[in-house]
């Protein structure tokens, strides 16, 4: 987050929108941001905990019916170990990239920003597209969520991972078309480490799903 | 609650009405049309007075689209308030049933009505009266306790409020246009499947709760940024009231278990509407890892109930003994205590599962240790009391009331945490009794006792004496009234939820709660006389800033507090910064720097609108508009992102000429 701190004294459209209002000692903090610190990280943690707490609540249900085949396939009849890789290799690549687009954003480099975010967008669209061909061709070959409790957990899990890809894709984009507009100002970088957070977050529950709906179960 | 539809409509699904026809709409049903008639003709009565006394635009600009905590706090408790009548309303109906409906006779409910009715009560007493309530006293009362100015996230504020108002909204059509659930509150599968419940009651139920959850989950996280980022200079964790401790606490709870709630009803929506299999009887399907889920949410949220008004009575009995709280330390432990065991007891609610004799004593131990905790709180307050000089004012005799009233249910609670006491008592109105002993002489009369006791800093005049007395009594003496009978018949093997009984030995005491239910009647309508009472003799009942000698950072405030709050940072020293402020003979400087404020949007209010449309296309399955307000949410939510310009400054001389009129006030 040190990006975001030893940059919010840039702003320049009206200082400080989204900034706690809170001690009247502060009043002139446009002056200077570091008197107090904006409460948007903790705040955004906070909510990462609580979607965590979502994922942690499918994984058990995967955990508890996962094994529940009601006559139906297995994961041994589903699953391609490389085909998984390629997904997993698409996304985590995209970490590395939005981790290139903080370093340029620290360097108040915009236009490097913007070309691996766009970079980044590429790899997310990649990755939610192999998703939605993978979904499809189970739903084709009969083993669709209605077909057992197993593959009802699996696209349930699965799933809200890749809906939540979809979100952090569209804001992504949104957030592009800003700091376009009003460049690396306070409030843009403040939305840049978020939805840094917000990414990061969302690989490492793949790394979850990867290991533990896929991995552990192909053994 | 049309009557029996769900049989003859089964799939005739229009593009442009979904499953939505005119046999939904109970218009034979006299009850519901006489209501709906009522609703309509206040409605359009509030409607003409608004537009006669110009009201329209004042209620959009300084209410609706308020981004001011206190202005949301009071919003909340307004809807607790609306809320509890009707869900008192579902009370009333079903106590006069269960007096009736002996020995043969069938009542005047029938079971498809009845049904609806105790899902009803259930699911509003607790989502859109209790929640609003601690929600609401958290957001007037914990920003101003730790010297704050407004919330961490103030738009967030607002958006949570009337995300959980589309929820309560829901429910209420779902009373003129369908019908309701039939499930219980928790609406277990697979009753609460497709297959049992395929009308658009059980809909209702899961989107009403899922729009309402949004709310609460973000009001949870914006609370906890607040304590944790904007405390005014000086106070440490350590420092703050045991409201703003129980505030913090309760807000984690709330992030914790929420998620659990959402990601549960969003697993059962799957199950109804795109055949997943989770809890089906079939295709491997497991009905009781619902009951598991929904209870990981459900037994932290009674202490998502109840540890804010462990809070309240704290500020009270601390206040009006005219004493600091006994065991500050002491407390705040035992309340982090309860939070942690509060999510390792949840299998108590189901004994009967058939888990077996050791994972039952592991859970009716773990229950029985959370009694060690309450019980530290519970001398706490006596001992704050000892030897204090106590002044019996209002909010005092509620506490009181609660002392004892929740004493009590605390005990039959630890009688139900024994597993083979639990196989006899399962499902029965000793249940019954126990959970409203501690909701009703915990939650509500602690409520009950914070409106009254921070009434005279939210309006700047106290509550009518004598209409806050009959209040108390009759809910007080109401209750016991209403709820021991149940306790006897739950012991005699009453179970829940009967529409009809063959016995008639047990209609007495049916009777008698039926009596108490009156009582408390009186009581809700003593409380509303008190109100307006109040406010029409306002001027006479006017007080100062400080009217109960109070200790804690709220009363150094104006009554009603500036929008702002405080014209200037205090420096905190010390637990009761206010009750240190008043020994050292403080006074604001006079000289104030303008004061950075958030603008008030409509954003919240709007996106929640479309939330209720969306909402409601889905329980209709009206696709095309599903869809359309799923867009709309999404872009008037991003369209907001594009607003860079939130706030504004209320230049000095404002602050120095509102100070100056308070002061005189």
């Amino acid at each position: 987050m040190s990006t975001v701190t030893s940059s919010a004294d840039k702003s320049i459209v009206e200082p400080l929108a989204d900034e706690p209002m809170h001690h009247a000692r502060n009043n002139d903090a446009h002056h200077d941001a570091h008197a107090h610190s904006s409460p948007t990280p903790i705040g955004f943690w906070i909510y990462l905990m609580s979607d965590c707490i979502i994922f942690g609540a499918l994984f058990a249900t995967y955990a508890v019916l996962g094994g529940n085949y009601a006559g139906g396939p297995a994961p041994k009849d589903l699953f391609e170990p490389g085909f998984v890789a390629i997904e997993t290799a698409l996304l985590l690549f995209s970490s590395i990239t939005f981790g290139l687009a903080m370093l340029r954003a620290d360097k108040d480099d915009r236009d490097g920003v913007l070309k691996w975010l766009a970079v980044t967008a590429v790899f997310g669209a990649g990755f939610i597209a192999m998703e939605i061909y993978e979904f499809n061709h189970l739903i084709h070959i009969g083993a669709g969520p209605d077909r057992s409790a197993f593959l009802s957990s699996f696209f349930a899990l699965v799933g809200t991972h890749g809906l939540h890809v979809t979100g952090g894709l569209i804001w992504l984009v949104t957030l592009m078309v800003q700091i376009r507009m009003h460049g690396l100002i306070g409030e843009n970088m403040r939305r840049l480490g978020t939805l840094s957070m917000f990414w990061h977050f969302l690989d490492l529950v793949w790394i979850g799903v990867f290991s533990f709906v896929y991995l552990v179960r192909l053994i | 609650m049309a009557s029996e539809p769900t049989t003859q409509i089964v799939e005739t699904i229009s593009p442009i009405f979904g499953r939505l026809t005119l046999d939904w709409i109970p218009y034979h049903e006299p009850i519901l049309v006489g209501t709906f008639s009522a609703i309509v003709l206040g409605g359009i009565a509030v409607l003409a007075l608004m537009t006669y006394f110009k009201l329209w635009a004042p209620l959009w600009n300084d209410w609706v689209t308020s981004v001011d905590h206190k202005k949301i706090g009071i919003m909340y408790m307004i809807l607790g308030f609306i809320m509890m009548v009707r869900g008192f309303a579902d009370a009333l109906m079903m106590r006069a049933q269960q007096a009736m409906a002996a020995g043969g006779s069938e009542g005047y409910l029938p079971p498809h009505h009845y049904d609806q009715v105790f899902t009803a009560h259930g699911v509003i007493m607790i989502f859109f009266v209790a929640m609003p309530f601690v929600t609401g006293v958290m957001n007037y009362v914990m920003p101003l306790q730790i010297g704050a100015r407004d919330v961490a996230f103030p738009f967030l504020n607002n958006f949570s409020f009337w995300m959980t108002v589309s929820g309560a909204l829901l429910v209420n059509i779902s009373l003129f246009i369908g019908e309701f659930a039939r499930v219980g509150w928790l609406a277990f599968p697979p009753l609460s499947g497709a297959n049992y419940s395929h009308g658009p009651g059980m809909d209702y139920y899961l989107w009403a709760l899922q729009i309402a959850g949004v709310g609460t989950t973000l009001s949870g996280i914006n609370l906890i940024a607040t304590m944790l980022k904007m405390r005014a200079p000086g106070m440490k964790l350590m420092d703050m009231p045991i409201f703003s401790w129980t505030s913090l606490i309760t807000n984690v709870l709330i992030v914790a278990a929420f998620p659990v709630l959402t990601a549960t009803l969003a697993l059962l929506t799957l199950d109804r509407y795109l055949d997943f299999r989770f809890f089906t009887n079939d295709f491997g399907g497991n009905a009781m890892m619902y009951v598991n889920l929904i209870w990981i949410w459900g037994h932290p949220e009674v202490y998502i109930l109840i540890i804010p008004c462990f809070g309240i009575i704290s500020e009270i009995v601390s206040t009006f003994s005219g004493k600091p709280i006994f065991g500050y330390r002491t407390m705040v432990m035992a309340t982090a205590c309860i939070m942690v065991l509060s999510f390792i007891v949840w299998l108590h609610h189901f004994f009967t599962m058939g888990s077996g004799a050791d994972v039952n004593t592991f859970f009716g131990i773990a229950t029985m240790i959370i009694a060690v905790p309450t019980g530290v709180k519970i001398f706490n307050w006596l001992f704050t009391m000892y030897k204090g000089r106590v002044r019996f004012e209002v909010p005092m005799l509620w506490t009181i009331g609660f002392l004892v009233t929740f004493t009590i249910g605390g005990m039959t609670g630890v009688l139900l945490a024994v597993p083979p006491v639990d196989f006899q008592l399962h499902n029965t109105l000793f249940l019954i009794a126990h959970f409203h002993n501690v909701i009703i002489g915990g939650v509500v009369f602690a409520i009950y006792a914070g409106v009254t006791y921070w009434w005279p800093k939210v309006f700047g005049f106290k509550l009518n004496d004598t209409w806050g007395k009959r209040s108390f009594w009759f809910w007080f003496v109401g209750f016991y009234f209403a709820f021991m009978p149940l306790y006897a018949l739950g012991l005699m093997g009453v179970t829940r939820r009967m529409n009809m009984y063959p016995d008639a030995a047990w209609q007495p005491y049916f009777i008698v709660a039926a009596f108490g239910a009156v009582l408390i009647a009186l009581g809700i309508a003593s409380t509303f006389i008190g109100f307006y009472v109040s406010i029409r003799d306002r001027k006479a009942l006017a007080v100062g800033s400080d009217p109960w000698d109070a200790r804690t950072l709220e009363w150094a405030t104006q009554s009603p507090p500036a929008p702002y709050n405080f014209p200037e940072d205090i420096e905190v020293v010390g637990r009761e910064a206010f009750w240190h402020m008043k020994k050292t003979g403080f006074k604001w400087s006079g000289k104030y720097a303008p004061i950075h404020m958030p603008k008030g949007t409509a954003t919240g209010v709007l996106i929640s609108a479309v939330a209720l449309v969306f909402g409601f296309a889905m329980v209709w399955y009206i696709w095309w508009l599903a869809i359309l307000s799923f867009v709309g949410m999404l872009a008037i939510g991003i369209g907001h992102t594009f607003n860079y310009n939130r706030d504004y400054y209320i230049p000095s001389d404002v602050v120095t000429a509102t100070e100056a009129k308070g002061a005189t006030a």
